[in-house]
């Protein structure tokens, strides 16, 4: 720390500051807001609120939810479950672990989704699987692309067998945007894992992740309680780049000026008559 | 959570029968009920997976394709097989040989049979999740029948990663669950002795999947289980399949299709919902 910098820091309340997770050295919230909450000193990208990520990646006002008012559920009467979902939704203030709705990006009409860690740890129950496949249903019918920034501990275990059909149900539901011809781009944040990434996260046309995002198979608690050897390098962003599970790893920054460019690419024909379609026969 | 001891005992009864080493295996199913079974293998891009079984084979003469996890016996069979855990050659040679039955109209027979599929670093770094999710979704673009049996272990992501079908059984001494019990109980209340509670509340026996609505039937055992007598569980298994394909050949492909979709859309849904999102839909296309 220089002179200077110590000598702000004594100026500024003490909660306004916060510490880097990756390097612990102490930044200055309005600042690490302005660079989107990745680290000035060490790159770190901090895990985002979901308001936070639709802030950083959609034009200002743009974002409109879907399904909003979805009521919460608990097909298995699991122990304790009901009392968590509330719980979590009252810290939250979100109604499950994913947000999803319309946003332009660059000008450009999209379906977003976005997981809530904070819900949960971000799993996919029946609510999230809901969400996602209306989310794909919709722009299929509407003609949009989907943008979905994945961040998941895996399939919520209480709702078990539920859970895991929501595998197969978001999977059929991204095939039916897919058919509609339109592009589905999928963004692995910290951390995606389990049954988000055995189904939707990893049927992007395009995947993108952030550097240093944490991802893989087996969840870390998974891992943990088999005590499985699993290299800590194997479930990284960086790793699934190495062996081609991943187009590109864009830091936060480049986020949406890179989004922008593979949506314009996607649609610039469909939102505007192409000129070879236009008045033939 | 409290339940009743012998309800923890019967349930537990499942997993531990569904996990018994002297248990039919996809293979045993196989000879007992198919004539003429070819096992095809590899997947042409990696390896062949011996955790995953592919064929050809004649059900009563009728021509089906085979796939299904595989367990071993032996000490070297089991390694060979990998305990029944799928990689990703396994997922994508059965995802091969399903395209091959759907290409020339022959019916998919699916067993499951896994505690889970492989997630090692090896497993990892030829993308062992993009495996099960491309399988899960082209399963629902396959225009013939497909028949799901969970014979054994219905372990999680490993499983779906060839459960998708127009009919999905579960033999009576199976399970089906989204995580093992002893690693839901570690994982969930930090202690895994609480694996015969977890298996309750996990919901994993047959009865409560098919009152959910993920099955659409139980197929019986012999008293003691399938191991005991396992030639008159094949005959069940054999009934089953025989059935179930007789109704689905009578389905037209594009209604095969898009009844699987609506079967796994929603599955387990609140009632009301789909009629409900069915109008949010019928309202946006009008609008257009």
């Amino acid at each position: 720390m220089t002179e200077a910098e110590a000598k702000r820091m004594l100026e500024i309340p003490a909660e306004l500051w916060e510490e880097c997770p990756g390097c612990h050295q102490l930044l200055y919230g309005r600042e690490l807001e302005r660079s989107l909450r990745v680290c000035s000193k060490c790159g770190h990208h901090f895990r985002l609120s979901v308001w936070q990520r639709v802030n950083f990646t959609v034009d200002e006002g743009s974002f409109e939810e879907w399904d909003a008012d979805m009521p919460l559920y608990d097909p298995l009467s699991f122990p304790e479950y009901q009392e968590k979902l509330e719980a979590a939704r009252t810290k939250t203030g979100v109604n499950e672990a994913v947000l999803t709705g319309a946003a332009r990006i660059g000008g450009i009409a999209t379906g977003l989704g976005i997981m809530d860690l904070a819900f949960i740890g971000g799993s996919m129950g029946f609510v999230v699987g809901e969400k996602v496949a209306r989310l794909f249903e919709r722009c299929a019918l509407l003609h949009l692309p989907v943008v979905i920034f994945c961040a998941s501990g895996g399939a919520r275990m209480q709702e078990s067998l539920v859970s895991l059909m929501q595998m197969p149900k978001t999977a059929a539901a991204a095939r039916k945007l897919r058919e509609a011809r339109c592009l589905y781009v999928s963004v692995l944040t910290d951390p995606t894992y389990g049954g988000v990434t055995a189904s939707f996260a990893f049927l992007g046309d395009i995947i993108l992740a952030e550097p240093c995002a944490s991802m893989g198979f087996a969840g870390p608690r998974v891992v943990e309680v088999t005590k499985m050897r699993m290299p800590p390098e194997v479930q990284t962003a960086e790793f699934q780049y190495q062996h081609g599970m991943i187009d590109m790893i864009v830091p936060r920054q480049q986020l949406h000026e890179t989004l922008e460019v593979i949506l314009r690419w996607a649609t610039e024909h469909t939102s505007e008559a192409s000129p070879h379609q236009e008045g033939q026969p | 959570m409290s339940y009743p001891a012998d309800h923890l005992e019967q349930v537990w009864q499942h997993v531990a029968l569904s996990r018994h080493e002297q248990r039919p295996y996809t293979l045993d199913y196989v000879q007992a009920i198919f004539e003429h079974f070819v096992e095809l293998h590899g997947d042409r891009r990696y390896g062949d997976d011996g955790a995953m079984v592919a064929g050809l084979g004649f059900l009563e003469g009728q021509p089906v394709a085979i796939v299904g996890h595989q367990k071993g016996r032996s000490l070297a069979e089991r390694q060979r097989r990998n305990f029944g855990m799928a990689r990703p050659e396994g997922y994508r040679k059965a995802l091969r040989v399903m395209r091959l039955a759907a290409n020339l109209g022959r019916p998919i027979i699916s067993f499951i049979d896994t505690p889970g599929a492989d997630c090692v670093a090896d497993a990892e770094s030829r993308g062992i999740s993009e495996a099960i999710a491309v399988n899960q979704q082209e399963m629902f673009g396959l225009p013939v029948p497909i028949v799901v049996v969970v014979i054994g272990e219905g372990g999680s992501g490993g499983a779906i990663g060839i459960g998708v079908g127009d009919r999905v059984f579960m033999m009576e001494n199976s399970y089906y669950s989204v995580i093992a019990p002893e690693s839901c109980a570690a994982i969930l209340w930090r202690d895994p002795n609480l694996k015969k509670e977890a298996a309750v509340a996990l919901k994993l026996s047959p009865e409560d999947a098919l009152a959910l609505g993920v099955i659409d039937g139980i197929i019986p055992e012999p008293p003691g289980g399938a191991h005991t007598a396992p030639a008159e569980a094949a005959r069940h298994v054999k009934q089953t399949l025989l059935t179930a394909l007789a109704e689905l050949s009578a389905v037209p492909p594009d209604v095969l299709v898009q009844a699987r979709y609506e079967k796994f859309r929603w599955m387990s849904s609140p009632a009301g919902m789909r009629e409900e999102w069915a109008a949010v839909l019928d309202n946006l296309a009008k609008r257009r």
